[in-house]
């Protein structure tokens, strides 16, 4: 196999054959995508989630995590939350030519353990390579579809005054690790990204019927988008200073440069508004996971007027807005 | 320890309203943009009494980098072969339709570094580039421009230059709280004065006639030093009091001030919203002379005029409030800024605009 990757490798003759032959297959190897039809046939039942991401991550391997992980995670999470069952994904990537072949075996190694880890099957792909110069390394796509059943509807994605807002981790640490990386900010040991698919942490919240009234997974933007976001004109969204929880090294860094966790984006953690009698349920079910063991309840939705605001230690108010312009250019 | 922390900041909001009860109104002013985000983020107004009033100055060195000198910025960062470095919050500065960030969009080789050393390391990378380093900031961030400075000389390095808007604050205090300002008391500049020492601040008791205290920037911190002024206003004692001993002493960083008038001298300064105000800027000392950005490039710049409407000068020195203003919220936000108090996130309007505004209050 060729050390880079040329133009040859995109055109669709017999060096993209080899390609797809001695690197995707081997890694994403299922029966669907071996037939290496034009289209993958899938069964899917009546009603499905679809979903698409493009990344364009840099660094591509960062601690935590690499832009593999990142491209099945991403997209698998925007499938969770939706209440489906995340089942396959389509994996399309462009590739500058000259990127090394070992970084691409690397990535697709990764793609494919994260999609191992996450439960879904890579059915189908697409590899275009353009020249050197016109793209950075490489830029992936991927599409999703999830799938509902009896037991798993689509969730109403409205909150309700009087719903608990619950958090499932630690936040803000992808934003920092990739923010750290790419500056050569040195931090010891380095700061990693919490980048994980979180398809068994809604499995285990849903799965005894658990009421949810709306769940988002908060990436670009931070905790603070998703809960503008979800606060609507008749609603107040509190959350409480003193119940949020940051990883020590990432609220250390946070401070030095002077970012505010709430605006950082995540890559492994949910956001849930839980109705009132469920919410303890919910949080034993996220600390019965390993991903969820930082769970907590962060605050709760009232009769408002469309303010989103977090509570200090010593009962101010601070408000909480939609982030205005881009933190940090390609963080996912 | 947050507990405690927790009570003592609510046994200083007693203490407070109970000496400023029957003092009529009190008007007290910061001089630090972290202290204008502090003093929102921590929600430091609703702890105080109706009667007193705080007030942002002219805190935020990016709020008061002059356009004249964003638009030689911007001038030099679009010649062949530059490459123009400076801190993050410089990027978005507006010049009439133009900022670095807006070139960085079309391809200029403009870079965010986050210490000024930074920039020696890229011109000692790209040998054939002009490396120019922007210098904005107080008495802070200063020193370590003439760090930058004085290493370029010791390694010979012939590629770099910098552009200084670098600032100092007590001619601009001088300058904004003489004879007939609606000032009480002043909040002083913890950063700089870690600096500059708190003894730096002694004229504004003497010859300013008002109390003031050196702060830090913690809930706790901000209103201890509140306190401490209410405390002197109401024994009408006029002293500067250091209320930020852990990081503050009397004479401040003398390695670090001798360092920066080893490279830097005062020089008049232009302060966007007020104007020229003389011997508050700093200049490279011909000395260093061949590193002078402004001595190294030519560069021509059109006549800039504020935006319509705009009325940062006054704000800037505490005599409107943000949402005074017609085009705050509207016209002006913190992505399309127009004025200087919202080009930054440490500037008045852009502070208020992201802690401030509520659709109705309970």
């Amino acid at each position: 196999m060729q050390k880079t990757i040329t133009l040859a490798h995109g055109s669709g003759g017999e060096a993209y054959r080899e390609l797809v032959k001695e690197v995707f297959l081997p890694a994403y190897s299922n029966d669907i995508l071996s037939p290496l039809t034009d289209s993958a046939i899938c069964a899917a039942g009546e009603k499905i989630a679809m979903t698409t991401d493009s990344y364009v991550v840099k660094p591509l391997f960062f601690p935590g995590g690499d832009i593999g992980r990142l491209c099945v995670s991403g997209t698998v999470n925007d499938l969770a939350v939706s209440g489906a069952y995340p089942k396959y994904l389509s994996v399309g990537m462009i590739i500058e030519a000259g990127f090394e072949m070992e970084k691409l075996v690397r990535i697709v190694k990764s793609i494919a353990m994260t999609a191992k880890e996450a439960g879904v099957t890579i059915v189908t792909g697409d590899t275009k390579v353009v020249e050197g110069g016109s793209a950075d390394s490489i830029f992936i796509n991927t599409a999703g579809i999830g799938v509902f059943t009896e037991d798993r509807k689509p969730l109403p994605q409205k909150i309700v005054p009087g719903d608990k807002i619950i958090i499932s981790g630690y936040m803000a640490s992808h934003g920092m690790a990739i923010m750290a990386a790419r500056e050569n900010m040195g931090f010891t040991p380095p700061i990693g990204s919490d980048v994980a698919p979180i398809a068994t942490l809604v499995n285990r919240v849903l799965q005894n019927g658990c009421k949810i009234s709306a769940m988002r997974d908060p990436t670009r933007g931070g905790v603070a988008a998703t809960l503008c976001e979800w606060v609507t004109p008749n609603t107040d969204i509190a959350i409480y200073d003193s119940m949020l929880p940051v990883r020590p090294d990432v609220s250390a860094a946070c401070e030095i440069l002077g970012m505010d966790p709430l605006y950082i984006a995540n890559e492994g953690i949910m956001l849930l508004s839980v109705p009132a009698p469920y919410a303890e349920e919910a949080l034993v079910s996220l600390h019965s996971v390993n991903l969820g063991k930082n769970a907590a309840i962060i605050g709760e939705v009232k009769e408002g007027d469309g303010n989103v605001y977090a509570v200090t230690d010593y009962r101010t108010k601070r408000k909480i807005i939609m982030p205005q312009g881009e933190i940090l250019p390609r963080i996912c | 320890m947050k507990m405690k922390m927790k009570t003592k900041i609510q046994e200083l909001q007693k203490g407070i309203e109970e000496l400023a009860k029957n003092m009529g109104q009190i008007t007290i002013m910061e001089v630090c943009g972290t202290h204008t985000t502090s003093i929102h983020k921590y929600g430091i107004r609703e702890l105080l009494p109706d009667n007193i009033k705080l007030v942002s100055g002219p805190g935020c060195p990016v709020c008061v980098t002059a356009q004249e000198d964003i638009a030689v910025a911007v001038s030099i960062a679009q010649q062949e072969d530059v490459i123009f470095t400076c801190f993050g919050d410089m990027m978005r500065v507006p010049c009439g339709d133009k900022s670095l960030y807006s070139l960085y969009e079309t391809g200029k080789d403009i870079r965010i570094v986050t210490s000024p050393l930074d920039a020696l390391r890229i011109a000692q990378d790209n040998p054939n580039k002009q490396v120019v380093y922007f210098g904005i900031g107080f008495e802070t961030t200063a020193p370590l421009t003439a760090a930058l400075i004085e290493a370029t000389d010791e390694y010979g390095v012939q590629n770099l230059s910098i552009y200084s808007a670098h600032k100092t604050m007590p001619q601009a205090l001088r300058q904004l709280l003489k004879n007939g300002s609606s000032i009480d008391a002043l909040i002083c500049p913890g950063h700089v004065a870690t600096i500059i020492g708190a003894n730096a601040f002694s004229f504004v008791p003497e010859e300013l006639l008002m109390p003031a205290t050196v702060a830090g920037f913690g809930a706790y911190e901000i209103m201890a030093a509140l306190f401490s002024i209410i405390h002197m206003l109401r024994k009408s004692q006029k002293s500067c009091i250091n209320m930020y001993p852990n990081a503050v002493t009397e004479h401040g960083n003398q390695e670090a001030l001798s360092l920066l008038y080893k490279v830097f001298e005062p020089c008049n300064a232009l302060w966007r919203g007020m104007g020229e105000i003389k011997e508050s800027g700093l200049g490279i000392r011909e000395s260093f002379g061949k590193f002078d950005a402004a001595q190294r490039f030519e560069f021509s710049i059109d006549e800039i005029e504020e935006a319509k409407g705009c009325i940062c000068s006054s704000i800037l020195c505490g005599k409107s409030k943000p949402t005074d203003c017609a085009n705050f919220g509207r016209a002006c936000t913190p992505s399309k800024p127009l004025g200087a108090c919202m080009v930054s996130s440490e500037g008045s309007c852009a502070a208020y605009f992201r802690y401030g505004r509520y659709k109705a209050r309970q």
